[in-house]
């Protein structure tokens, strides 16, 4: 029998597939179609009303809480930053990049070891820290400022990222090990077979592999930390090493009178490093944030 | 004659005792592993059980106290009983947590997410990207954004006609409400969406060729098969929301009183504001108790698809 003869079965090509969206065998009305369309637009544009307001009391010199026509200029942004934003989002950056440095070393080589490594008790481990994830701070946040002020380590900002740090790494390190857990292990046992020592094959191997999970799991500690305010309301009250969301509360109440239009200006820079880190991120895992992408299948 | 006849007692005191058939646990493992533990054993674990024990005292912030604190037994808790705002703050932190999280986050993200099965590529991208925009935001920022809208003078007396309203100090539990349920929408969209694109196509189909109508589709096939995911996303939403204290902090700390004095915000209140760490950390552990007695009534609702997926 010749090749050309066997009867291999071929998918069929033209059969519509179903991709969840059952919009595709039987079409609803024209009526349906355009009205679900302008629903969900009024729906947005509810959604986008606070936003707007905000963009516009940062750019109106005259801001106030009503909503108002446009009127643009930069000085809240000069208010803003004479008020300490530039300081705070100073501190901002340190308390996020070191408690996601932090979070994020540490999760990983015990992602690695709870995937990949045989260890006692693993299955309780894993729920321990599954657990914790879902552990509110409020319960440790007076056990840890009681345990700070004896060691003399309140007002410290590397103290207090490493407390954020700590916040995040339950959640990482389930993130990460399940990513791990997904990376095959063959080329790690080539390696080990060619000699490689645990610490090559981890630096060299499954750390490359495991990058996107890596990079994702730093971006929401990242995140995290970035608007993190109980916890550095209570543990640092050094005026000088605030960050971000505290500056932005003690602007809000200091006075008496609120100053809608710096206000608004200091929210804008506080949260456009965060805005845009979520842009990046989610252009990049477009099939995990899949309702605002494409429909890629 | 058997091995077990050769071998000598001395010779079995010598046998391997470990199994070859098992991976062995390396020296690295612990190393590698001993960071994580030794931030989860300082900042987790210890603090949980100090907590246990702080909230027996009477331990201050300052004042007589706060060096030379000791044991009071149930002291906090009875203090607790009695304290009329405590109670309230429990009701408020339920209202919260099921209105605020659950009934309108969850509505309004499986809104958004069927809406948008059904609309044109172009309008669910932009209403889901500012949707999920809300959620972005730094949780100061909504505060902030929130508090200048229910001023007097804000956005939404605005809205409803009524410029001189304070609404902030007439309905501010409300206005709270609204804010979280603006912020957090886009959670439970995303998970309800991913959840309704598993619905099978082809049950719907069938259901829209027997002649089901949407709502009865909706309701009778897409909900039951999707109650899974629904569940998942309470439970998380009110892991979330349960603790949540910048939000309302930020608004009104607390008040007008303690109207807004959801239970983290109370704890905070008593502990740094009136200087009581122990009734403050008393307060914390019945949020927990709250927090885990909500979560295992989820898991129970849970576990019967658990079971049925084996």
């Amino acid at each position: 029998m010749a090749i050309e003869e066997l009867e291999i079965p071929v998918l069929d090509e033209e059969a519509p597939k179903s991709d969840g969206y059952a919009t595709r065998r039987i079409r609803p009305g024209l009526f349906q179609g355009v009205s679900v369309n302008v629903v969900l637009a009024l729906l947005g544009v509810v959604f986008l009303l606070p936003l707007i307001w905000l963009l516009d009391a940062s750019l109106n010199p005259h801001a106030s809480a009503a909503l108002t026509t446009p009127a643009w200029s930069l000085k809240n942004f000069r208010a803003a930053l004479a008020a300490g934003a530039g300081g705070a989002i100073k501190n901002s950056l340190y308390l996020a990049i070191v408690s996601t440095i932090v979070a994020t070393v540490v999760s990983t080589l015990a992602a690695f070891v709870l995937s990949r490594r045989r260890v006692p008790f693993k299955a309780s481990l894993l729920l321990l820290i599954l657990f914790l994830t879902g552990l509110p701070v409020t319960l440790l946040l007076i056990p840890i400022f009681e345990i700070f002020v004896h060691l003399g380590w309140v007002d410290s900002p590397f103290y207090t990222s490493l407390v954020l740090a700590a916040t995040s790494v339950p959640f990482t390190i389930w993130l990460l090990k399940n990513f791990i857990d997904q990376v095959p292990r063959e080329l790690e046992e080539a390696a080990a077979i060619e000699g490689a020592s645990e610490l090559r094959i981890l630096w060299r191997i499954v750390i490359p592999l495991a990058m996107p999970g890596i990079l994702v799991a730093s971006i929401l500690t990242f995140i995290n930390s970035w608007g993190s305010f109980l916890i550095p309301l209570v543990l640092d009250a050094n005026p000088s090493s605030q960050p971000g969301a505290v500056g932005i509360y003690q602007f809000m109440s200091a006075n008496g009178v609120v100053h809608f239009g710096p206000l608004a200006a200091y929210s804008i820079l506080f949260s456009a490093p965060v805005v845009v880190l979520y842009l990046i991120c989610s252009r990049w895992l477009n099939g995990g944030f899949a309702f605002a992408g494409g429909v890629k299948g | 004659m058997t091995i077990l006849d050769e071998t000598t007692e001395e010779q079995v005191d010598v046998l391997p005792k470990k199994r070859a058939d098992r991976e062995r646990i390396k020296p690295t493992t612990f190393l590698w592993l001993s960071p994580a533990g030794i931030l989860v054993m300082a900042l987790f674990i210890i603090p949980t059980v100090y907590a246990c024990y702080i909230g027996f005292t009477n331990m201050q912030l300052l004042g007589p106290h706060a060096q030379n604190f000791s044991f009071t037994g149930l002291a906090n808790f009875r203090q607790m009983i009695h304290d009329p705002v405590f109670w309230s703050s429990t009701k408020m932190t339920l209202i919260f947590v099921i209105g605020s999280g659950i009934i309108a986050q969850t509505i309004l993200g499986f809104a958004l997410a069927l809406l948008g099965q059904r609309a044109h590529f172009t309008v669910r991208g932009t209403v889901g990207s500012i949707v999920i925009l809300a959620w972005v935001l730094p949780e100061i920022a909504v505060a902030f954004v929130w508090y200048a809208f229910g001023q007097a003078g804000g956005a939404l007396s605005q809205i409803i006609g009524r410029p001189g309203d304070d609404l902030l100090s007439t309905v501010p539990l409300l206005i709270v409400c609204i804010a979280n349920a603006w912020r957090g929408t886009a959670f439970s969209m995303l998970i309800l969406s991913a959840g309704l694109r598993n619905v099978p196509a082809e049950v719907d189909e069938a259901a829209q060729l027997e002649g089901a109508s949407y709502w009865k589709r909706l309701f009778r096939v897409t909900i039951p098969i999707m109650r899974p995911t629904i569940m998942t996303n309470m439970l998380l939403i009110t892991i979330g929301t349960i603790s949540d204290f910048t939000l309302i902090f930020a608004m009104t700390q607390g008040g007008p009183g303690n109207e807004t004095a959801i239970l983290p915000v109370y704890m905070y209140i008593q502990a740094f504001q009136f200087n009581d760490l122990g009734y403050g950390t008393a307060i914390a552990l019945a949020l927990i108790v709250i927090g885990a007695i909500l979560s295992i009534i989820y898991v129970a609702q849970l576990r019967p698809e658990l079971r049925k997926a084996r």
